[in-house]
């Protein structure tokens, strides 16, 4: 087990398993988002209230729950890459944040583009949801910038995971504090969520899932990219790019 | 070596000693100091040219345009709490020095807030007054002021650490700190818009107290940290 997993942590290692691990997460993450989609958005019936304006949930929780999840395993791998040194840690981290920031924008988007019909804006600065949303996307950016603001790659691997981890810290303190915050200016404008009908939530987590498995095969996608970056002096991607194969 | 290691002086002798350092260095260089206090009252007089000085409307804005401004001056300091430490090599000083970095960084986290924090606390009551604010509330904002400040230098302190020697940097401190700095001006500012209508504002204070506290025992180690890094 220990074995394994330390083989998992060299690069070139998880480089060929990821190769063949990516498919895996990849194809079926389409068709069961492609399933979900058909069914959201044609089977489903419409929300008694909402209308039709209620499906764009399929696309909106999935990307607000991964534009958090990003932020976790970006911090989480952080810490261990600057705990243990792991090396390929770093990458993963390196290779979350885009992502996490474009769930997070495409959450945000989707969100505003529902908020228009419901609430009648397209922006509600009281809501407490969409403000720790948009600061999480801030984070993000900053997490970016920093990264690219530093040229040594070990230098800005640490020093983006240290703010990972102060940020962290403070997502639960901006939210709690966004909440209270709200509740002086107006009550929640969030309809209660009552129980919420089978046949709606079916495909919910069919896409949940869906997004989940094309969110893992982007990420291994985006490692691989990073690894082969970071690794580009090193013997075994030379011998990889100069054998026959070409190293697909 | 047993004599020598008797020699090193306590953990609080460094505390001081770094603090009165910097404190020593801002007297010799006032405008490091009074710079970001004229910026703070730029910055309180541009709101009401900007949306109009009627009376209500300057009640109503005035802890916000203040706690804004506040957070805004003191970003604006903190990019020089490290950077001219590193430029002539004192930092590394710091670094190897024997004493536990994250008590000296807590030293000059300490005169950092008594050069920022502290003046943009006593600053604050002349611009408050133009705001109309009335006394009562005066006093809550200098507390949440203070309070605030405190955890606003602790916390930039790890966004300067991590940022020391990068080209442009400050603006991507702002960047980077902003963000994690809401909070505090979220219950700053609210805390004295509740006191202002007479409302309970003890939990914005409580809550800034803690935030205080939080950060006072957990971003030296961070800041330490961070300078490790930007510096190896």
């Amino acid at each position: 087990m220990w074995k394994w997993f330390h083989q998992l942590a060299s690069p070139p290692h998880f480089y060929r398993i990821s190769a063949i691990l990516a498919p895996w997460l990849a194809v079926p993450g389409v068709i069961l988002i492609a399933y979900a989609a058909w069914q959201g958005l044609f089977v489903v019936p419409m929300d008694y209230q909402q209308g039709d304006a209620f499906r764009i949930i399929y696309v909106h929780v999935p990307s607000a729950y991964l534009s958090m999840m990003a932020y976790m395993i970006m911090a989480t791998s952080g810490a261990i890459g600057l705990i243990w040194r792991i090396k390929l840690s770093h990458a993963v981290a390196a290779a979350a944040a885009p992502i996490g920031a474009g769930f997070t924008f495409l959450a945000l988007c989707t969100g505003s583009i529902w908020g228009k019909p419901m609430w009648g804006t397209w922006w509600e600065w009281g809501d407490p949801r969409m403000m720790s949303e948009l600061i999480l996307l801030f984070l993000y950016f900053g997490y970016m910038a920093l990264r690219s603001a530093i040229d040594d790659t070990t230098k800005a691997d640490k020093a983006s995971a240290v703010l990972a981890l102060v940020g962290i810290v403070n997502v639960v303190i901006v939210h709690f504090s966004v909440e209270w915050w709200s509740s002086l200016h107006q009550g929640q404008t969030v309809f209660k969520k009552g129980t919420m009908d089978a046949d709606m939530r079916i495909p919910l987590l069919i896409m949940l899932l869906g997004f989940t498995l094309l969110f893992g095969a982007m990420l291994l996608r985006r490692i691989r990219t990073e690894v082969l970056f970071r690794e580009r002096r090193t013997r075994w991607v030379r011998e990889m790019i100069l054998s026959p194969e070409g190293g697909a | 070596m047993s004599d020598a290691s008797r020699e090193i002086p306590g953990i609080f002798a460094g505390l001081g000693a770094t603090a009165k350092r910097d404190l020593l260095l801002a007297w010799k260089r006032p405008g490091d100091v009074l710079n970001p206090l004229f910026f703070f009252a730029m910055v309180c007089t541009l709101f009401p040219l900007a949306v109009g000085p009627s009376a209500e409307q300057l009640e109503f804005s005035g802890p916000g345009v203040l706690w804004v401004a506040a957070l805004l001056a003191t970003l604006l300091s903190l990019n020089a709490l490290f950077i001219t430490d590193f430029e002539d090599g004192s930092l590394d000083q710091l670094l190897v020095s024997p004493q536990p970095l994250p008590i000296l960084v807590l030293g000059k986290i300490l005169a950092h807030w008594l050069t920022s924090g502290l003046p943009l606390v006593f600053v604050s009551p002349i611009l408050a007054i133009t705001y109309r604010m009335p006394l009562s509330v005066v006093g809550v904002m200098m507390l949440t002021l203070a309070l605030g400040t405190i955890s606003l230098s602790l916390l930039g302190s790890i966004g300067a650490a991590l940022t020391v020697g990068l080209h442009r940097g400050t603006a991507l401190l702002s960047l980077l700190i902003l963000p994690l700095a809401m909070p505090i001006m979220i219950l700053g500012a609210n805390a004295v818009s509740l006191a202002a209508s007479n409302d309970i504002y003890s939990t914005g204070i409580w809550a800034l107290g803690a935030y205080a506290i939080a950060s006072l025992s957990l971003a030296p180690y961070a800041t330490a940290a961070a300078l490790r890094i930007s510096n190896e």
